[in-house]
């Protein structure tokens, strides 16, 4: 249990405590734009810690294999960069075209 | 040959507008744009495949320099644009990073707080932005949705901006600081 290993597992852990935030934020809020929040964005910070977590223990072993893999990992950080606040827009657009009001306070939770 | 030293010139500057007009007039003499995109998706050949022998390294050349002629039009990066964008995004990005982790701090405490209904307060906040190039809108746009506890609704191409807030706290710092951080990094400021 070196210091590597405990930097890791800090990661990591952080890392499903916000997918976990996440998904109890999806059944706890009251709408579908509120819902939006957790979904789309407490799993970005989440996936990028675990992911970050992924590639420091992949390189645990030192080589020029192990440094492809961990630059792949880096590379999913990347993409969900790019991919999840244009997904989550697409999706409030959706429902903004659609006519959906957002909840405001003081309404029943639908 | 005159125009020819003239369109020359004109490349030095490489403002957008000047690669506009260089694409209207469909002119290939330039192969700075190709050789970056080139390079570029040669470095993600390689992390991808991760096989140094001669043969799927000339693959990758083949199949990367093919590409490039192709795109060369489409994606058109000049090399000094690049550059400058890479020195002026070095500073932003951390900057996102920490407010994107103070935010998810923020949301995740909404969310596993038990009072919950009574904190949140949804709302729809217009605001018009300062910043004028589409790739500086986009770059905003995305970084507020990145941002927990606000969401981008809609972006006019003249700036207005519909964004949705969690509570209070979310949208007040908007649009402030972020925007004249992106209006820095795309040199607006």
């Amino acid at each position: 249990m070196d210091i590597m290993d405990i930097i890791v597992l800090v990661l990591l852990f952080s890392g499903l405590f916000f997918l976990t935030g996440g998904a109890v934020g999806i059944l706890r809020f009251p709408d579908f734009y509120s819902r939006l929040h957790p979904a789309g964005k407490l799993d970005t910070l989440g996936s990028l810690l675990a992911m970050t977590a992924f590639a420091l223990f992949n390189l645990h072993h030192f080589s020029l294999g192990a440094l492809l893999t961990s630059l792949k990992i880096l590379l999913i950080v990347v993409f969900i960069f790019l991919a999840s606040p244009t997904a989550t827009h697409g999706i409030v657009d959706a429902g903004v075209r659609a006519g959906l009001a957002p909840w405001t306070k003081g309404q029943k939770r639908r | 040959m005159d125009k020819q030293e003239e369109e020359g010139l004109g490349h030095e500057h490489n403002t957008s507008r000047v690669e506009n007009l260089d694409r209207s007039s469909g002119r290939r003499k330039n192969y700075g744009p190709i050789m970056v995109t080139f390079f570029i998706m040669f470095g993600v050949w390689v992390v991808l495949s991760g096989k140094f022998d001669p043969f799927h390294l000339s693959l990758g050349v083949i199949s990367c320099a093919i590409v490039a002629y192709l795109s060369a039009d489409l994606l058109r990066p000049s090399v000094r644009g690049l550059l400058i964008m890479l020195v002026r995004w070095i500073p932003y990005l951390p900057w996102l990073i920490k407010e994107i982790i103070k935010a998810n701090l923020h949301v995740t405490y909404l969310v596993f707080h038990p009072r919950m209904m009574d904190l949140i307060d949804p709302r729809i906040i217009k605001f018009r932005s300062k910043l004028e190039s589409e790739l500086a809108l986009v770059t905003f746009a995305n970084s507020i949705t990145l941002t927990p506890g606000t969401i981008t609704v809609n972006v006019s191409p003249d700036g207005d901006f519909k964004v949705h807030a969690i509570d209070k706290a979310s949208g007040e710092p908007l649009p402030g600081e972020m925007e004249a951080r992106v209006a820095k990094a795309f040199g607006e400021g």
